[in-house]
């Protein structure tokens, strides 16, 4: 077993300290000790966005991040999106769109669609799908997902 | 996967190459590629995993006189959107316009993507035809290495294990260079390259001058077009010359059939896509 290390680091605005493997990915920290499922396993690999989450400011494949390295930094995740008044407009935009189906990427989905917009709040139909490059979707198509996005950009 | 007993994060280059000289290291930066190759066993940690995202003197894009100096940390997504890289270094922009996709951009440093030494590491190539250079760090000093000397193979550098790579320095490029950056493969997003190709020169009335070519995914490591280079210095840039360039560089490339293309296509790919950058610089 790899060294474990203590890290203390922001998740949706709550300090939290775990103990990790020095080797562990960021996504499998998140799911099994903080018990943070929204973020996805589905390729492992960087292909697919289903384990996006955002690390100071920027999303990242969290399949692909050291745990380790989340100390000290601020993450933001799907669990955190919500507020107290009722689902994030971009939520509500998936939900009125039909931009769900079985649901796997949308959180990985929605938690890129957030740094997109928060880059670019004004972006064209060419920037949102370049933006969303790196999230698969097998279900929806794409085009409920991207209109879903036009009409939050635009109210 | 084996063990790992220790994992450091040192906050200065004087720390990390402290650690290195005291023992087998492996160093992660954005760990889009290290995650994936311990993974898969193709890499095994040493007993020392070191963090070197913490380090300050890494990160950034300078500028000092005529040199650019482009810390190892800096992300692909800094790369697409600094403004001197945009000013001075168009292509490596263009690049990174074209690397993985915005989550991998962000992570992804160009440090590890020059350490990682894949003959398809799409950095590399616009940086090796800006003739650029790596900067190596030990416990000894730091020296200068031109990034076109520095791989010996597929993953390998004549990086010592002792050494870390601090930075990437580069001489301010001609006044009026133009140059552009090709990358082929099936899709347009998250696509390791089947070919790549940077070039540029200053084309001044028509003729061509202060060629560098640079191809990827073509040779067991990114390579310089020498001979390319040679037959388009000094000519008249028109239909004739831009179709010879096409041919040497397809000539002059050594690319292998893979699972992603074959050697055939990629000669070809190359042909287009040098002859593409020439008709848009000329
Ligand atoms: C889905 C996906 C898509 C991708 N698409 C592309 C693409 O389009 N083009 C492309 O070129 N690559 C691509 N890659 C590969 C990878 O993202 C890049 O090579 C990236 O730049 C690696 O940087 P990193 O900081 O993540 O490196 P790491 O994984 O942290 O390190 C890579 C290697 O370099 C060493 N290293 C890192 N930094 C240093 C340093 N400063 N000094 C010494 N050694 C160091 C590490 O020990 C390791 O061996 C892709 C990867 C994935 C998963
Ligand atoms: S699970 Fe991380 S990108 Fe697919
Ligand atoms: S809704 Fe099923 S994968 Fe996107």
């Amino acid at each position: 077993m790899s060294a474990k290390i203590d890290i203390e680091f922001t998740v949706n605005g709550a300090v939290k300290q775990v103990t990790v493997p020095a080797t562990a990915s960021a996504l499998d920290m998140l799911r099994d000790q903080l018990d943070l499922k929204g973020a996805k396993e589905a390729c492992g690999e960087g292909e697919c966005g289903a384990c996006t989450v955002i690390v100071d400011g920027v999303s990242v494949c969290s399949c692909l991040s050291y745990a380790v390295d989340f100390d000290g930094r601020k993450i933001e995740t799907i669990e955190g999106v919500q507020s107290d008044e009722g689902l994030d407009p971009i939520q509500q935009a998936f939900v009125d769109y039909g931009a769900v189906q079985c649901g796997y990427c949308t959180p990985g989905m929605v938690m890129q669609v957030k740094h997109t917009l928060d880059k670019n709040p004004n972006p064209t139909k060419e920037e949102i799908q370049r933006g969303l490059e790196g999230n698969v979707c097998r279900c929806t198509g794409y085009s409920k997902i991207i209109d879903a996005v036009t009409e939050v950009a635009s109210s | 996967m084996n063990t790992v007993e220790n994992y450091i994060a040192p906050g200065s280059i004087e720390e990390a190459a402290a650690a290195l000289a005291a023992g087998p290291v492996t160093i992660v930066a954005g760990g889009t590629d290290l995650m994936l190759q311990t993974g898969s066993g193709a890499i095994a940690y040493a007993k020392t995993l070191m963090n070197v995202r913490r380090i300050a003197e890494m990160q950034g894009v300078s500028i000092d006189g005529d040199t650019i100096r482009i810390g190892a940390l800096t992300t692909i997504t800094e790369l697409k959107s600094d403004a001197i890289i945009a000013e001075h270094l168009p292509v490596v922009a263009e690049m990174a316009d074209k690397f993985a996709s915005d989550q991998i951009r962000n992570a992804s440093t160009i440090g590890g993507n020059i350490c990682n030494a894949s003959p398809a590491g799409d950095g590399i190539v616009p940086l090796m035809m800006y003739g650029a250079d790596v900067v190596l760090a030990s416990a000894k000093g730091n020296r200068n290495v031109a990034l076109s000397e520095f791989f010996t193979g597929p993953g390998k550098t004549v990086k010592a294990d002792n050494e870390l790579l601090v930075a990437i320095e580069i001489a301010k490029p001609a006044a009026g260079f133009k140059g552009g950056f090709g990358k082929f493969g099936p899709r347009p997003a998250l696509e390791i390259a089947m070919a790549s190709v940077a070039l540029g020169g200053v084309v001044k009335d028509g003729v061509i001058s202060n060629v560098s070519v640079a191809f990827g995914a073509v040779g067991p490591t990114p390579m310089m077009g020498a001979k390319t280079t040679a037959l388009l210095e000094g000519k008249t840039l028109n239909e004739e010359t831009i179709s010879a360039a096409g041919e040497a560089a397809s000539e002059e490339v050594t690319p292998i059939d893979d699972v992603r293309a074959s050697a055939w296509y990629r000669r070809h790919l190359i042909r287009v896509m040098t002859e593409e950058i020439l008709n848009d610089v000329g």
